[in-house]
């Protein structure tokens, strides 16, 4: 891990209002891993992923991407640089069809490797190529969230931030979507950043993980390690392993 | 439909309660409106009454409800059920069937419509404010039905197209095919002043604060005395050429021209073809950006606004560029206003103009260019035909709209067809899906 990191983020700070939310965060991503935020509702777990895409926009501290300093871009810079998101509560559009949805995934992307994506895309969640020409908004949960990953894909990241993608959805299917990330990052090299309330889903799968209360990071190690820890299984998977 | 109605039951005493309730509202309502009315009259204002007719309309209203509930509601306690679900979608598979043929038909009967036997200059003079208003509600569709932005002031950029035509005409002696696209482009300039600081508020903050532009703009207009001539208006403002031959009686002019009888309705049907040619232009312009990056980009806008900008739009410039082109349009059915009247005046751009485009592209379902077509001609056909009624035109102009919201929340074309397909479309009705951010 000597090689810079492909996110940095240092020391940043997020207000509501008067309200902080996050006290002076520091962590990585390198390239190639996945790294898990893990915590509580409300822990600040979706403002920081919302803060590296400046919106809300840190207060204090730096958040460096790929060499960039990114802390005071726009919004839709940030998300022109590699970087995609595919966000907390899927948010797709719902009146637009599958196609729809991937296509404008690509909205800022360079056309050429069009084709290739969908094929990519409908390869991983083949559902998705079945239901093509159906609307966002009647597609299944998981479907949804497939598709707001693959959405995402479209825009040929290399570090793919996803907010919460097991919210709301059955085991079975949340397993399916976390094969698909594991897969993401083995065939391709996919960089994942994953903020996650499912902990023991989350740690299984990620190379390193954090656990974040009241806007501090509080623990930090790799997957395994957090697992294993006395404080994260009462915290956050009592009721056992699903 | 459940609710509406009372309980089912013919309860007499209910019933009774019932109708005492109804007679105290209708006398409530034409007692007042009806009974009493103010007349000028030499030495000032006198009250006139009428109180029978009052009585009349009230008893009307009693009889009415009383008959109801002896047959309809009476039944209620059986059945329900107001279509059965099968029936229902055997509708909607037919009125997709219907669709596919009805534009052509409408543009056909347009094309054909100034020449029909039975079209005279009433009807002519109609059908051009239908397609005024059509042009208006297309232009506006894009701002409200594509990007989902609530503009209540969209007759400002109408005023402005009007405007711009009837001042470069008076000041600069420039024709109305110069005029045409100018008049756009300072609508469309507008459009993006406004929408600059504005476009950072959404939903019911954008609607207020675009309402207040548009009260702005008809302000400035009615308070410029000196340039705009305020509540005076502009008159005098030139008809449109034939390519420059003038719709006059005499040599060189369009009549002698093409070797044809002078008659002042070659004006009027060339105004019609001009205003159809404009209406049909913005919704070619319209159905192609639909299909191209922009477009996408402003549905997806209307659909959610954070997923856009987690795809890396930029929703600034998306918003701009909707309140623009739908300014562009408005602007350009200003200046056809504008040359048609003759004469304009800050009346003719008061907010319930804003209202009735509004209402007819909400009344069509948001997004659809079919639907505009068909409540342009409901609410201006409708207005024209209780023009004898004018007292109540707006009672029943409101009681329809109220029937045809509880019917179809979503408008009456309430699909929204893929702008992109593999091998065929499918529509999907609208209440199927969950209802998007930007409503």
């Amino acid at each position: 891990m000597s090689k810079q990191p492909l996110l940095q983020i240092e020391n940043v700070e997020t207000f509501y209002g008067k309200i902080q939310a996050l006290r002076g965060i520091t962590m990585d991503v390198h390239e190639g891993e996945i790294v898990t935020l893990i915590g509580a509702n409300g822990a600040g777990k979706s403002t920081l992923m919302m803060t590296v895409c400046g919106n809300p926009r840190a207060a204090s501290g730096r958040i460096v991407y790929d060499g960039t300093d990114i802390t005071n871009m726009p919004t839709h810079e940030i998300m022109r640089m590699d970087i995609a998101q595919s966000p907390e509560g899927r948010r797709i559009f719902p009146r637009m069809t599958v196609y729809e949805n991937l296509l404008m995934g690509a909205a800022v992307t360079d056309p050429q490797y069009l084709e290739e994506d969908f094929e990519k895309v409908f390869d991983l969640f083949p559902r998705l190529k079945d239901r093509r020409d159906q609307r966002g908004g009647t597609l299944s949960g998981g479907e949804q969230q497939m598709l707001a990953i693959g959405r995402a894909l479209m825009a040929r990241p290399k570090l793919l931030l996803l907010d919460e993608p097991s919210l709301g959805l059955a085991p079975l299917v949340v397993k399916q979507i976390f094969e698909v990330i594991k897969e993401l990052n083995q065939r391709e090299g996919l960089t994942v950043f994953l903020v996650e309330q499912n902990a023991y889903h989350a740690l299984k799968l990620a190379d390193r993980g954090h656990v974040i209360v009241n806007g501090v990071i509080t623990m930090s190690g790799t997957g395994k390690e957090l697992l294993a820890r006395e404080e994260v299984r009462a915290a956050y998977l009592e009721g056992g392993a699903h | 439909m459940s609710s509406g109605g009372p309980a089912p039951g013919t309860d007499l005493a209910q019933i009774f309660k019932d109708l005492v309730v109804t007679f105290l509202l209708a006398a409530a309502i034409f007692g007042t409106t009806i009974a009493f009315k103010t007349e000028t009259a030499i030495g000032g204002l006198t009250l006139e009454t009428h109180y029978g007719l009052a009585a009349a309309v009230v008893g009307v209203v009693v009889v009415g409800r009383f008959i109801l509930w002896m047959t309809v509601w009476r039944k209620r306690t059986v059945a329900v059920s107001v279509v059965p679900g099968g029936l229902k979608q055997a509708i909607v598979g037919k009125l997709g069937f219907l669709g596919k043929y009805f534009g052509p038909t409408m543009l056909l009967f347009a094309l054909v419509f100034p020449f029909l036997p039975f079209t005279d200059r009433y009807l002519l003079d109609l059908g051009i404010l239908i397609l005024t208003y059509i042009m208006l509600g297309w232009g506006l569709n894009i701002v409200v039905g594509l990007a989902g932005l609530l503009d209540l002031g969209y007759v400002a950029f109408y005023a402005i197209g009007a405007y711009s035509y009837a001042l470069l005409a008076q000041y600069f002696g420039l024709s109305f095919w110069i005029c045409l696209p100018l008049a756009g482009i300072l609508a469309a300039f507008w459009g993006i002043i406004l929408g600059f600081p504005v476009l950072r508020l959404r939903g019911d903050y954008l609607a207020i604060v675009t309402l207040a532009f548009g009260e702005i703009i008809r302000v400035v207009l009615l308070n410029w005395y000196q340039f705009t001539g305020g509540p005076d208006g502009i008159s005098g403002i030139p008809r449109p050429t034939f390519f420059g031959l003038p719709f006059k009686r005499g040599e060189g002019n369009f009549a002698d021209f093409f070797g044809l009888d002078y008659s002042s309705m070659h004006r009027i049907i060339f105004l019609y073809f001009l205003i159809l040619l404009l209406a049909l232009v913005t919704n070619f312009v319209t159905n192609r950006l639909r299909r191209l990056p922009l477009g996408r980009a402003w549905e997806a806008l209307r659909e959610d606004e954070i997923a856009c900008r987690s795809i890396g739009l930029n929703t600034t410039l998306v918003k701009l560029s909707a309140f623009a082109t739908g300014a562009m349009f408005a602007g350009f059915a200003g200046s056809f206003f504008a040359t048609r009247q003759g004469f304009i005046s800050p009346e003719s751009f008061t907010f319930i103009e804003s209202a009735l485009i509004l209402a007819i592209v909400v009344l069509g379902g948001m997004g659809s260019q079919v639907g505009v077509v068909i409540a342009s001609i409901a609410m201006i056909g409708g207005f024209e035909i209780f023009r004898e009624a004018e007292q109540f035109r707006m009672l029943i102009f409101g009681l329809a709209m109220v029937v045809i919201m509880v019917w179809r929340p979503r408008g009456l074309i309430s699909t929204r067809e893929p702008s992109i397909f593999l091998v065929r479309k499918k529509s999907v009705s609208a209440d199927m899906v969950a209802q998007g951010e930007g409503h």
